[in-house]
């Protein structure tokens, strides 16, 4: 599904990612830890498409074509979904209009064709059930005056509309309260299969809880240091993060 | 020498109203022919003038027009794509400046309601007591070269008392596909207290080589009460030149609504004043403009406090494409006697490119103590956030361009009541906004 190879990144001069390697199979939920700074959310926006981060050395392939080459948009036709850390108000477009537009061309990139009217109604108020969403949120502008739980419930819902191949999940669980939390990570639950993989990227253990992943890394310095399962989530809740600097030559 | 104004040009204007003067049943002979010779004295503003600094009206005073007399040669079918008002509307349509009654239609008039045209009212003693009135002559060279050269429009009345809903559309076909043709529509909206009304006047061209020319002025009384909706639609080609003035003079406790939408084009001006005349009147000033290649579009924007308790709210929007340029000036004036004054305005625009411009000055002269003021402007990009999240869910790049355009061009049109108009407005939006964008 996915496969980076040595990638390297910077943004602005910056160096941040230092030669990651991961590899995604399809049907996978990894986790991506790490401390603040580590690189986890230039990650999430390498693979997504973001302009602003220029690729300085590896490759990423994606259902084995090279996803760098690809737009935004097409990364997102091919499969491709990043449920954004902060999601952008977008005043004056509905919601169900956008969804309905990005449906449409996503099909139609894949030679499906448009859904009509009523049949994309019938799709958004079966999956709107998965994040407990109601009709008024679908009818209001993209993500406008909506609370930080509305904005990630709305993220799921989309990744839940879109049905991608793989979805990144970029610390969705931030700003969240514990019933937030459990709405979104049953969302995702909900959309586990055996061939729908997941990047979930996250600061703290407490998500895990509730999507239980396959594989656990830890992002420090833009490297991938340390890599195990469930387990290793909670060993770093344990002791933090300090560990892991110390094991890679850092004195606190 | 005043080097504000210019002389070039006027001759031409001069020798066509030595034919003009010769047609048998003008509205207005004897303001016709003050008025030339006002335009004589005074000449064309250059862009020495304050006020048309960032416009230079050069390209149209060098152009020779022809200025045809009533002739018709549209068909039906010919206006079908501009019928904006939907096909229940009330219409009248002016070829070349003239009522074609064939293509009009007006039924289902309320009695005493009076749709027609202004030649055919030119006895009418409400015409008498209005046209020509308002509108200011002294200083502003297109509204004294409208008033030379009147020769027909839209005389709207409503009596005392009478609301219709069914939405006036009054169409303009500037026909320039022989020669470049100019045109001089004048408009009068007459609504007695009480009454209210919506207009939708809409401007139109055939032939896209020539530049025709089309000067109008529209004049609005809006008595006690009386509630008045205006929609200019600017929708001529992009050569073609147009100059307009809009004067509103409202009453005690009226509301007037007029959103100015300019979609074509190649030298736009829209002039608009409104007078706050007496107690408790109310206006809503909406504006949009999505130009691109060498558009070049001038709103010029003046509300007048004159009396305490009024409320003036501007909200004025612009896309700009190409090597397009855009220009807003919009003046509030407070009197001292307009205590109470709320007055608000705002002018946001979108630089699609790197080479297009836009030029805005808000401007508040406060004379009163008590009121509350405020004007802001922004120009900038697109959100390039928001156009990376709509990408980053699988539209594309152009699509998403225009997704994020449609939306901050809606916040205007949505203002507008009549539905069929929004409707039939929102495409020929999206389709000039796409054409900026890939411009």
């Amino acid at each position: 599904m996915l496969e980076i190879k040595n990638l390297q990144a910077r943004v602005e001069e910056k160096q941040i990612l230092n030669g990651i390697n991961l590899i995604v199979k399809p049907g996978e939920v990894h986790a991506i830890m790490g401390p603040n700074g580590s690189g986890k959310s230039t990650l999430a926006s390498v693979l997504a498409g973001r302009e602003e981060y220029e690729v300085t050395g590896g490759e990423v392939l994606f259902k084995g074509q090279d996803l760098l080459e690809m737009s935004p948009e097409d990364r997102a036709r091919k499969g491709l979904f990043l449920a954004f850390q902060y999601p952008v108000e977008i005043p004056g477009v509905t919601n169900a209009n956008f969804l309905k537009t990005a449906l449409n061309e996503i099909r139609k990139a894949n030679g499906l064709p448009s859904l009509d009217s009523k049949e994309f109604l019938q799709l958004m108020k079966e999956k709107m059930k998965l994040v407990e969403m109601d009709k008024a949120m679908t009818q209001r502008s993209v993500n406008e005056g909506f609370s930080g739980g509305e904005k990630k419930r709305n993220e799921v819902f989309q990744m839940a509309m879109l049905e991608p191949a793989l979805a990144v999940l970029d610390e969705t669980d931030s700003g969240l309260d514990i019933d937030a939390l459990r709405i979104v990570a049953n969302g995702v639950n909900a959309l586990r299969n055996k061939e729908r993989s997941f990047v979930v990227i996250t600061h703290y253990q407490r998500l895990l809880d509730y999507i239980v992943p396959d594989y656990v890394h830890v992002l420090y310095k833009g490297r991938i240091v340390k890599s195990g399962t469930k387990e290793l989530a909670l060993e770093l809740e344990e002791k933090g993060y300090d560990w892991i600097k110390e094991e890679n030559g850092v004195h606190i | 020498m005043n080097t504000a104004y210019q002389h070039t040009g006027t001759e031409n204007f001069v020798r066509a109203f030595a034919e003009f003067s010769k047609e048998n049943g003008r509205i207005l002979p004897e303001l016709n022919t003050i008025a030339i010779g006002r335009l004589e004295d005074i000449g064309f503003p250059t862009t020495r003038h304050e006020e048309w600094k960032y416009t230079n009206v050069s390209p149209i005073l060098n152009t020779a027009f022809s200025h045809p007399g009533p002739q018709f040669r549209l068909k039906k079918e010919d206006i079908q794509s501009w019928m904006l008002a939907g096909k229940d509307a009330i219409l009248l349509v002016f070829e070349n400046g003239y009522l074609n009654t064939d293509l009009s239609s007006l039924d289902g008039l309320p009695e005493k309601v009076i749709i027609a045209s202004l030649s055919a009212q030119r006895s009418n003693a409400i015409v008498k007591q209005h046209l020509a009135k308002y509108a200011p002559m002294k200083q502003e060279s297109f509204v004294v070269l409208n008033t030379a050269f009147v020769s027909d429009g839209a005389f709207i009345y409503l009596p005392a008392n009478i609301q219709i809903e069914k939405p006036v559309h009054v169409l303009y076909v500037n026909d320039s596909e022989f020669h470049p043709t100019v045109i001089y529509p004048r408009n009068l909206i007459v609504a007695d207290k009480n009454a209210s009304v919506k207009v939708a006047v809409s401007y139109h061209s055939i032939g896209s080589t020539n530049a025709g020319f089309t000067n109008a002025v529209t004049e609005v009384v809006a008595g006690q009460n009386a509630q008045v909706e205006l929609i200019k639609i600017q929708n001529e080609n992009e050569s073609a030149f147009h100059i307009s003035h809009t004067e509103a003079i409202l009453s005690k406790d009226s509301v007037f609504n007029i959103s100015t939408i300019t979609l074509g084009g190649k030298i736009v001006r829209n002039n608009l004043h409104i007078v706050l005349s007496e107690t408790n009147s109310v206006a809503h000033l909406y504006g949009l403009y999505i130009t691109d290649g060498n558009q070049l579009v001038d709103n010029h924007t003046l509300v007048d406090h004159m009396s305490p308790n009024c409320e003036s709210n501007e909200l004025y929007k612009g896309v700009l494409g190409g090597k397009s340029s855009g220009v807003f000036n919009g003046k509030v004036f407070v009197r001292q006697d307009a205590q109470k004054t709320n007055a608000y305005q705002s002018n946001k625009n979108i630089l699609l490119s790197d080479e297009a411009t836009m030029n805005t000055k808000p401007q508040l002269e406060i004379f009163a103590d008590d009121v509350k003021c405020s004007h802001g402007a922004t120009t900038g990009q697109m959100d390039a956030e928001a156009l990376f999240y709509l990408r980053s869910r699988g539209i594309g790049e152009q699509e998403a361009k225009a997704f994020l355009n449609i939306a901050f061009a809606a916040d205007v049109i949505k203002n507008i009541s009549i539905e069929a108009l929004r409707d039939r407005l929102m495409p020929l939006i999206e389709n000039k906004l796409k054409q900026s964008i890939q411009s």
